[in-house]
């Protein structure tokens, strides 16, 4: 089982090859540069050093956002017609469950985060059992302060990922005291190799309707509906 | 000579559209997957909207036009996809699905720029004759085009503001006509008469440039001080009006150009030379010189990928080719 794994939905880009749960390579920059330019070649130049065709592939995995939108659509664009083309399987997997991976060895619950401008995050809560990773709370798009008043609630210690924590650390620190675990810098930018391990677990998406999980609706349609309510309020 | 082969795929606003063209000119498949009754509650193209849509549409398009193509991707020869202009998050679907696509079949890629799709879709018509004048009036563009040969664009007149689509749209706005407005413009000026007297801009005596929005300004003021003054005006007289005044200009700059010229052939393209107005004035005017014109079917008028196929034929024969790193350019040169 040979898996291509595409995760361009944030600022670092990453493609993996990973054949039966060993990483076989991966490349991976955290760079602010063209991911639209630059996917392609990178999975070209995977593919060639390992010396595997496309034809060899048994599945693609990618990185369905939340996160730039554009980018989620890039990774989500080629993953989706890479699968079709070589009529292989194709499994997308949350972005912010991909960067959960990097603290999978954890005992505390794990959040992680993107920042979504104006005070406000994508996030979730996931908490590892034996190597795998639950979904603790659902993933949305919420102001951080809420969000961090809501788990020191729970009195649990929470682990923080993200690769915009040096923004975010004072107020998680101020907030959560010593129930937050801050890790070092190294481990806030998702693996394109953890995706796909996470990926060989679930289930199959269909190519077709596999879309992006933008847990937010575009400005317009938010404005529309607001307008709708308004009309129907009188 | 073998048969050529190219599928198209074409993504610049808010049509997902994939095709399949043979040696250039005859259609295999065409698929065009619109959103336009997504946009119309917005009034418009919402850029955000438009990528939402083309990323949930674009591996639907593909397999339609291919399983309806027939043909094994043995067959296929190049990969041709619109590069630029347009709205840079739509355009990334396609540039982005081609490069999947050729790299997975392991096929060339040719980009191809949106305007010259379209004055190719003419091509799926009509062979070429050069040289030739091409008159390109859409929401985005209204361009003369003058080509010596296949593949060369020489631009001799622009616009230096608005495009022509655009005016048709904003005017459209201001009487209150849904979204897309162009087409109930035209169907409204049809039932109308040229009573008032709009602008023309003409610009300097030797120039094939255009500008419409001083036509644009006076269209609003005229409706602006009607009501004012309580008068009531006739909708169907001022798009009458409107119309007259952007065609004379449209219609008479397309055959000076065409006899300083000396082309041996007039196409017009773009999304309004669907207008029917536009249609009958431009055939009314060049009946009286004996240079043909050709006028593309509704359906190869607006956004469709065979027009790229056939664009990007031409590219793959004059061995143009993309690399890997192909970017969306949203303001791509012709
Ligand atoms: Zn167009």
């Amino acid at each position: 089982m040979q898996i291509l794994a595409i995760d361009t939905s944030n600022q670092s880009l990453g493609v993996a090859l990973v054949r039966d749960n060993e990483i076989v390579g991966e490349i991976v920059t955290n760079i602010a540069k063209n991911h639209s330019v630059r996917l392609m070649p990178a999975i070209d130049y995977l593919m060639k050093e390992l010396t595997i065709t496309p034809e060899q592939l048994d599945m693609i995995a990618v990185a369905k956002g939340p996160g730039s939108y554009t980018g989620v659509r890039i990774g989500l664009t080629t993953a989706k017609t890479l699968a079709w083309s070589l009529n292989i399987p194709i499994v997308g997997v949350s972005s912010l469950e991909i960067l959960a991976y990097r603290a999978r060895f954890s005992n505390s619950l794990i959040c992680p985060f993107f920042d979504a401008r104006r005070g406000l995050v994508y996030t979730g809560l996931y908490e590892a059992k034996e190597d795998k990773l639950m979904l603790v709370e659902e993933e949305q798009n919420t102001l951080l302060s809420d969000w961090l008043e809501h788990l020191i609630a729970t009195k649990k210690k929470v682990i923080f990922l993200s690769p915009d924590i040096e923004k975010h650390a004072e107020i998680i620190k101020e907030k959560m005291g010593e129930y937050a675990e801050i890790p070092e810098i190294a481990y806030h930018i998702a693996k394109p190799s953890d995706l796909a391990i996470a990926a060989f677990d679930k289930e199959i998406d269909d190519t077709h309707t596999l879309t992006p999980n933008y847990l937010r609706l575009a400005e317009a349609e938010v404005n529309w509906l607001k307008a709708q309510k308004e009309k129907q309020n009188g | 000579m073998s048969d050529t082969y190219i599928l198209g795929i074409e993504t610049s606003c808010d049509e997902t559209a994939v095709a399949i063209i043979k040696n250039g000119r005859e259609i295999i498949s065409n698929v065009v997957a619109s959103q336009i009754d997504s946009h119309k509650r917005f009034g418009g193209v919402v850029p955000e909207i438009a990528s939402r849509h083309h990323v949930e549409q674009i591996t639907l398009v593909l397999e339609e036009a291919f399983n309806e193509s027939g043909l094994n991707w043995n067959d296929i020869d190049a990969i041709a996809v619109t590069e630029g202009p347009g709205l840079v998050g739509a355009l990334l679907i396609g540039v982005n699905a081609a490069k999947a696509l050729a790299y997975a079949k392991n096929k060339p890629l040719v980009g191809v720029h949106h305007i010259a799709g379209h004055i190719y879709a003419n091509r799926l018509e009509e062979e070429f004759q050069f040289p030739l004048l091409a008159l390109i009036v859409s929401g985005g563009h209204t361009e003369l085009v003058l080509m010596r040969e296949h593949g060369h664009y020489e631009v001799i007149g622009e616009t230096r503001d608005d495009a022509a689509g655009e005016a048709y749209d904003k005017v459209a706005r201001m009487l209150h006509l849904p979204y897309p407005g162009g087409p109930h413009i035209d169907r409204l000026a049809a039932r109308g008469e040229v009573s008032i007297d709009f602008p023309r801009a003409w610009l300097e005596e030797d120039s094939f440039d255009f500008s419409f929005s001083g036509l644009k300004s006076a269209v609003i003021n005229k409706i602006h001080n009607a009501k004012q003054k309580g008068e009531s005006l006739k909708e169907e007289d001022i798009a009458a009006s409107f119309q007259a005044s952007v065609i004379d200009v449209l219609a008479t700059k397309t055959v000076k150009a065409a006899k300083q010229y000396q082309v041996k052939q007039v196409i017009v393209a773009g999304g309004v030379a669907a207008n029917k107005g536009l249609r009958e004035e431009l055939e009314a005017k060049f009946t009286e010189t004996d240079i043909p014109l050709l006028i593309p079917p509704l359906k190869l008028c607006t956004d469709n990928a065979a027009m790229i196929a056939a664009a990007g034929t031409i590219n793959y024969q004059q061995g143009k080719r993309s690399g890997l790193e192909l970017n969306a350019n949203p303001s791509l040169q012709l």
